[in-house]
């Protein structure tokens, strides 16, 4: 435990290195709890206005647990999130919402006796400046031609299109995307990258949860390594590459 | 005239009205019950409690402010759901997070208490409301006489539970009632403010009963026990339309009040346990209701 609190330790030097200015989105020593379970016990990480960020780690390292403890989804949690200098521990989720994060969950969250259409609307919008229906489309031509189907009718890349597509609309600038191409086809898993690409052009400030690293290194900026409920390591995209062993051995893969 | 197997079409048609009159009854009580249980996932039992207490407030406007019954239905709703919200607010909001079981207690001994206090001051015996006179008189349609009043609450109930229909199905406000009955963490973190809509739901199911008190107050007399009486057959209507189900219950009531007119006609012997005899056929044949989806 000693020798993992140093790089703990290390991590957040760097981390405060890398912010310079000061983060969007800043994440200290946040524990959470399932029920009596202590899932997160210290998770530590920023992120700047403009950036894609991914939070990688096998199953069960706490990713996932991070993003609904950030929303607050997670009743029971500890430690401090930040969002535009702003504290937001103490909020209940939809205020969150309001303040102008978005979150995309891993099973996505269509809803099945709503049509796509009613799924996309649904998200209220929180600031101004959302994207339009018609923007979405461009992005999502499939949407289009679905809207009078039953939501959980569409195939899985079309209920993750959705899934992305309606938190575009709100105005939120931040997105918490969760597995964004969990059991995806190669086809929709690049047309979901060349999406989060575009968001990024547009100003979007990404984190993103990935098991699947090789399609983290086409997007992101900087990866965040979760181990045991704690950030381990950060790693820049453009040292992934030096880096490749390091990263296997995290991800067990 | 015809006669039909040895009926006279005065008894068929007066007993099918009757069993339509009840079956708007069956239709606005089981609907507010599907809408409160599929958002708040409680029984109300005091669903029956509410109703009466509709009659009887409305009541009270007339006999103490002498307010009449056009205002009453759209006051006594009003007066009756904020009620509701109260209750949810200080009690039922606070049982969320445990067994099913323990707002079915709650909401069972609230209509308890209820009914206690208002036969404690008015008794048994049943207060007298009488029709407006806008609606007093009836048509000789021909083969049957069909009360003017009679006419209007078919045509009442019809009217408010296709317009809760309507709006449950078919507006950007029902989508977020719909989602967050399936997921109110996920609408939560959409920035929707869950809890409020909850209580709302809950007010607004209690108005429903309420406004069906109303309707009752001049076809059956004001009595404590009004609502003790019918609420066991609405949850057998919920029963076998299916739990949480809107259209369901809507079809389920309508249609059972007439197979229950239907069976007085036919068969009066078993017209008081039809609707129980239907509900164990269905519970065996299709166990989450004609229009429920199995969980």
């Amino acid at each position: 435990m000693a020798s993992l609190s140093g790089a703990e330790a290390a991590v957040a030097t760097k981390t405060a290195d890398a912010a310079g200015s000061a983060p969007l989105l800043s994440v200290r020593d946040l524990e959470a709890w399932y029920g009596e379970s202590h899932v997160l016990h210290g998770v530590t990480f920023d992120v700047r206005a403009g950036e894609v960020v991914t939070l990688l780690g096998r199953n069960g390292a706490g990713k996932t647990t991070t993003l609904k403890s950030i929303m607050g989804i997670l009743p029971k949690r500890k430690g401090s999130v930040t969002f535009e200098g702003r504290e937001m521990m103490h909020l209940p989720a939809r205020h969150v919402a309001r303040a102008g994060i978005a979150f995309c969950p891993e099973e996505r969250g269509i809803f099945a006796s709503l049509d796509v259409e009613e799924n996309l609307m649904l998200p209220p919008e929180v600031k101004p400046g959302g994207m339009s229906v018609e923007q979405i489309f461009e992005l999502f031509p499939n949407l289009k031609e679905r809207l009078s189907s039953q939501g959980t009718k569409l195939s899985g890349g079309e209920q993750q299109m959705l899934a992305i597509g309606r938190i575009l609309r709100t105005g939120a600038k931040m997105l918490l995307l969760d597995e964004p191409t969990e059991g995806l086809a190669p086809v929709i898993i690049q047309q979901i990258g060349r999406t989060i690409a575009r968001l990024k052009e547009e100003g979007f400030t990404i984190v993103l949860v990935e098991q699947n690293f090789r399609f983290a290194s086409t997007v992101a900026d900087r990866h965040y390594v979760v181990e045991q409920g704690k950030v381990v390591d950060m790693i820049q995209n453009g040292e992934l590459d030096a880096n490749i062993g390091k990263i296997e051995a995290y991800l067990g893969v | 005239m015809f006669e039909l197997i040895g009926i006279p079409p005065q008894a068929l048609f007066g007993q099918l009205l009757l069993g339509l009159i009840n079956g708007s009854f069956y239709a606005i009580l089981s609907l507010g019950l599907a809408v409160i249980f599929g958002l708040l996932n409680i029984i109300n039992f005091a669903h029956g409690a509410q109703y009466m207490l509709g009659a009887f407030v409305a009541w009270m406007l007339l006999n103490y402010l002498g307010i009449g019954y056009w205002w009453a239905l759209l006051i006594v709703p009003l007066v009756v759901g904020a009620f509701g919200i109260v209750l949810e607010r200080l009690m039922i909001a606070r049982l969320y997070h445990l067994d099913h079981l323990y707002g079915l207690l709650l909401t069972f001994g609230l209509a308890l208490i209820i009914q206690g206090l208002l036969r404690n001051q008015y008794g048994i015996s049943g207060l007298p409301y009488s029709i407006p006179p806008q609606l007093s008189g009836g048509q000789n349609l021909g083969f049957m006489f069909l009360p003017n009043y009679r006419g209007w609450v078919v045509v009442a109930s019809l009217i408010v539970c296709v317009g809760t229909w309507f709006v449950i199905e078919k507006t950007r406000l029902g989508a977020y009632l719909r989602a967050a009955t399936e997921n109110p963490t996920l609408v939560g973190a959409f920035g929707i403010n869950v809890p409020r809509m909850i209580t709302l739901t809950y007010g607004f199911g209690v108005a429903l009963a309420a406004f069906a008190g109303v309707l009752a107050a001049p076809v059956y007399s004001v009595n404590p026990n009004m609502g003790a009486d019918l609420i066991i057959v609405v949850f057998a209507v919920v029963v076998i339309g299916g739990m949480g189900s809107i259209l369901g219950s809507i079809v389920t009531g309508f249609s059972l009040g007439l197979i229950e007119g239907l069976t007085k006609v036919f068969y009066p012997e078993a017209s008081s346990v039809v609707i129980f005899v239907i509900m164990a056929i269905v519970l065996l044949v299709k166990p989450a209701g004609l229009f429920g989806r199995a969980a």
